[in-house]
């Protein structure tokens, strides 16, 4: 009979990196500036990890994670899961201790993507050994075919689509400008993202998140041992974790409507079940989303019952998701501040829940901070990988 | 006896003319998008002659040209593929002559009267280049033409042929030359065309007993528009007779150029016509036609009267020199090009060039790109092929993307598309003008092209993308 993983781990440890242009770091280099801070944070050291999990698009094999840190021998699995890997690397820390095996393990995300050299992720078509006919499309192309269709199936121009979208933009800068980690740490104007240059219409540049390098990890252990090892409380509890893969429906069906995401759906009431989660909206006290793109975040609201079908303008205009609103979205300043190493994103975004839990979010902290989740995507409209956690400080 | 049953033809959608900006000369001509070529254009051309004819038919196919993308790798073979054609016909390229229309015909109407009740198509196409905004620029044009030749349902009789062969040097390429070449104007003009095409004219009506009268109109090729009316009165024809060379319009499109004449000749043709025509090129081919009364039976083909009228005219010039790659432009650093697997275009050749995907049927739903387990019912392996290049679609939704568009003709256009009957597919959308695109295109019809999507590891790969209807149904 299939359990719940409520309260069955717990994280005593988190490290992230600044993220950004980091010319003067390569993957390895990352690895130990932010397992470096969650050892000091957690109160142990790497001779005490039994297993680690590793996320990142680069690299060989678990090694990556082995080789700077010295880890002597021990099981390290490499994950790669789309956009969503660094999540699927805790996610399954989290199960092996719940499944009793380990007791103190690693799960660490990292990605080196500057050395590339080029404008946006990875190639326009296949992965190497296609038939290169396949249509080519950038990241940006792909989730600007969902603007095109959200404009259109609720009846916003062109102008309103950019607007509403822009609000998006400028709240996450806005929280970005608060966090000295973050690639972008400045404010902008709703007129900055709304006549700024088209990426992949009607994206423009300010909708788009770009492309950086980072990591981060988390430090996961049994409840037991964390309130042994930090008697004061200063740790978080896992009250649910879900994933879902799509299997390209959207790409092959004429039903899919381009204006939600299945597996943001699927994922999101898992893990709320798991949680025991009834009304989202009221109950979560701060999310860390997948905002590669503004219509993505858009969607997401919807998707994740934090607004009806086609009412994610109201509340956006509201400023629900603003750090003063009823749920802060990305108080961290998201991925269009912090860019998305694509395997170190989701253990960033649970970092921001750690530091908000564990009042250490400086001039970003938030009044209530006792249920956060954290939404990582990774695909394309029609076809995702979306992995949804959620946490709660200990009782 | 064999004659023809059929033709197409294919203009591209693009002109220079008088309002194009640095091309500053009042002659309009046609050219082929950054993404056709001789190839791409050819098979547009015969998809407009077959029509809702039987593809499977179709027993020989001969593609002529004299801008091969390849030396060595049969353009018939693949454009047999694309059009899913059968296997077990005859292919045949036929190359290095302005002529090679015309000499494919004549091969075509071999193999009919070798093969009775059998028929053969002949599509032709070329996209050759000129210094820009010279001479040979000027009178040349991109474009195609396609007949399908018969001994059943004969709508235009071939009551002669006549062939000359001469090795004269007028214009000409060499293996590496991008560009024509030629000898001084004067000679090639004096001593090349006009007297190939004299000589060659006299010797068929010499052989056939005839004289200009006996002909309701002349239709042939012809590198610019004076020499053309020089040939029409050496041999008696009035204006009446001599079919429109398409100079300002389409242009010489070199060995499409005489079948696209002819073709606008059989669209105002009626039973009895009689018709001479002529290829030209290292001499000459030379056909006696005679229209019967099935030509009523083609009036539904677009033909050179639909392309023709179908148009869109280019703003700058600049934007063929890019084409042409004859000047660059700055796009965003993305991963180097790399040539495409060529198993895995093998193994997928039918999803690709006829674009065939599958139709399961538990359920009746049609899917692209061919599945195994259904997308719909997830029933296993209960699928049967189905072809989605013919299909009609609609624009579900669409981005213009910057980044991934290239150096050549940014932003790409990318669309999801709806077919008719079922089906969904993610295509490039071509022959549009970015500007235009917006969202009032949500739910516009559009039509699937055969077109070049790459050039890489010496590969031209070719796939089908979406582009608004030419003929708007």
């Amino acid at each position: 009979m299939a359990e719940s993983i409520k309260d069955k781990v717990a994280i005593i440890g988190m490290g992230c990196c600044k993220f950004g242009e980091n010319w003067w770091w390569d993957a390895e280099d990352m690895l130990i500036e932010s397992t470096k801070e969650a050892f000091a944070d957690a109160g142990v050291e790497p001779k005490d990890i039994q297993a680690a999990w590793l996320g990142t698009t680069g690299g060989f094999s678990g090694q990556l994670l082995a080789r700077p840190l010295k880890l002597q021998y021990i099981p390290i699995v490499r994950v790669e899961n789309a956009c969503a890997t660094a999540t699927d690397a805790f996610r399954n820390a989290c199960y092996a201790v719940a499944a009793g095996v380990y007791d103190m393990v690693l799960a660490a995300g990292v990605d080196k993507l500057k050395d590339s050299g080029i404008s946006g992720l990875g190639s326009d078509s296949l992965l190497p050994g296609g038939t290169g006919t396949a249509t080519g499309t950038s990241a940006p192309g792909s989730f600007a075919l969902a603007g095109t269709r959200y404009a259109h199936t609720y009846g916003m121009s062109f102008a309103e689509l950019k607007h509403m979208l822009a609000q998006i933009d400028v709240k996450n800068h806005h929280n970005g400008s608060l966090n000295p980690k973050a690639h972008f740490q400045r404010e902008i104007t709703v007129e900055q993202a709304v006549n700024a240059p088209m990426i992949a219409w009607p994206l423009g540049l300010f909708d788009c998140c770009g492309v950086s390098d980072g990591s981060a990890a988390a430090i996961i252990t049994t409840p037991e041992i964390a309130k042994k090892l930090k008697p004061k409380g200063d740790y978080i509890m896992v009250a649910g974790l879900a994933i879902s893969c799509g299997a390209g429906q959207g790409q092959t069906q004429n039903k899919y409507d381009f204006v939600h995401f299945q597996e943001d759906v699927t994922a999101g009431e898992w893990a709320y079940r798991e949680a025991g989660i009834t009304d989202p909206f009221k109950e979560i006290d701060l999310a860390e989303v997948h905002d590669c793109f503004s219509i993505t975040e858009t969607i997401i609201y919807e998707d994740m019952k934090w607004a009806p079908k086609g009412g994610a303008k109201e509340r956006i205009y509201a400023g629900a998701y603003t750090l003063e609103g009823e749920l802060p979205v990305n108080p961290d300043g998201g991925l269009k501040c912090f860019g998305h190493p694509i395997g170190a994103s989701g253990l960033r975004m649970i970092y921001e829940v750690w530091l908000q839990m564990l009042g250490r979010a400086g001039k970003r902290q938030l009044k209530k901070a006792d249920i956060g989740l954290t939404h990582n995507l990774g695909g394309a409209p029609g076809s995702f990988t979306c992995a949804v956690a959620v946490f709660r400080k200990p009782d | 006896m064999a004659g023809i049953t059929s033709f197409g033809a294919y203009v591209p959608l693009f002109r220079v003319g008088r309002e194009t900006r640095n091309w500053g000369m009042p002659i309009e001509k046609a050219i082929a998008s950054h993404d056709e070529d001789s190839l791409t254009m050819a098979v547009a051309a015969a998809l407009d002659c077959l029509a809702d004819m039987d593809r499977k038919s179709v027993d020989a196919l001969y593609v002529a040209t004299t801008t091969s993308p390849y030396i060595e790798h049969q353009l018939a073979a693949i454009a047999g593929a694309a059009m899913d054609l059968r296997a077990d016909i005859l292919t045949e390229d036929v190359s290095n002559t302005l002529r090679a229309g015309t000499t494919a015909l004549r091969s075509a109407l071999n193999f009919a009267a070798a093969e009775p009740g059998r028929k053969a198509l002949v599509t032709t196409a070329d996209c050759r280049m000129g210094t820009p905004r010279g001479g040979f620029d000027q009178t040349s044009g991109d474009g195609a033409a396609a007949i399908m030749v018969s001994d059943q349902n004969v709508a235009v009789e071939v009551d002669g042929v006549y062939s000359l062969a001469d090795p004269m040097l007028d214009t000409w390429r060499a293996e590496g030359d991008a560009m024509v070449r030629s000898w001084e104007d004067r000679f090639i003009l004096d001593e090349g065309y006009r007297r190939i095409m004299s000589e060659s004219i006299r010797g068929a009506l010499g052989k056939w007993n005839m004289t200009a009268k006996d002909f309701s109109k002349v239709a042939y090729y012809a590198p610019e528009p004076r020499e053309h009316g020089r040939v029409a009165a050496e041999f008696g024809f009035d204006r009446s007779q001599v079919q429109d060379p398409l100079f300002g319009r389409s242009g010489s499109s070199g060995t499409a150029h005489a079948l696209q004449v002819l073709i606008c000749a059989l669209e105002e043709a009626k039973a009895g016509d009689r018709i001479l025509f002529v290829g030209y090129g290292d001499g000459a081919d030379i056909f006696n036609l005679r229209v019967t009364d099935k030509i009523e039976s083609l009036r539904n083909r677009h033909g050179m009267k639909g392309y023709l009228e179908s148009k869109r005219l280019m703003v700058d010039f600049n934007q063929y020199l890019r084409w042409r790659q004859l000047i660059g432009a700055e796009s965003a650093r993305r991963p180097a090009s790399v040539g495409p697997s060529v198993s895995a275009l093998w193994r997928e050749r039918s999803d690709v060039l006829p674009m065939y995907g599958t139709r399961c049927k538990a359920c009746g739903y049609p899917q692209y790109p061919s599945q195994r387990v259904c997308t719909n019912c997830f029933t296993w392996d209960q699928m049967e092929p189905y072809r989605f290049s013919d299909k009609k679609g609609t624009i579900y939704t669409f981005t213009k993307d910057s980044l991934a568009g290239g150096a050549i003709e940014p932003p790409s256009i990318v669309t999801v598309v709806d077919f008719e009957g079922g089906g969904r597919a993610m295509l490039g959308m071509t022959d549009r003008v970015p500007e235009e695109v917006d969202l009032s295109w949500i739910g516009k019809k559009v039509d699937l092209t055969f077109r070049k999507i790459s050039f890489a590891g010496g590969v031209h790969n070719y796939f089908w993308k979406c582009m608004p209807e030419r003929f708007p149904s």
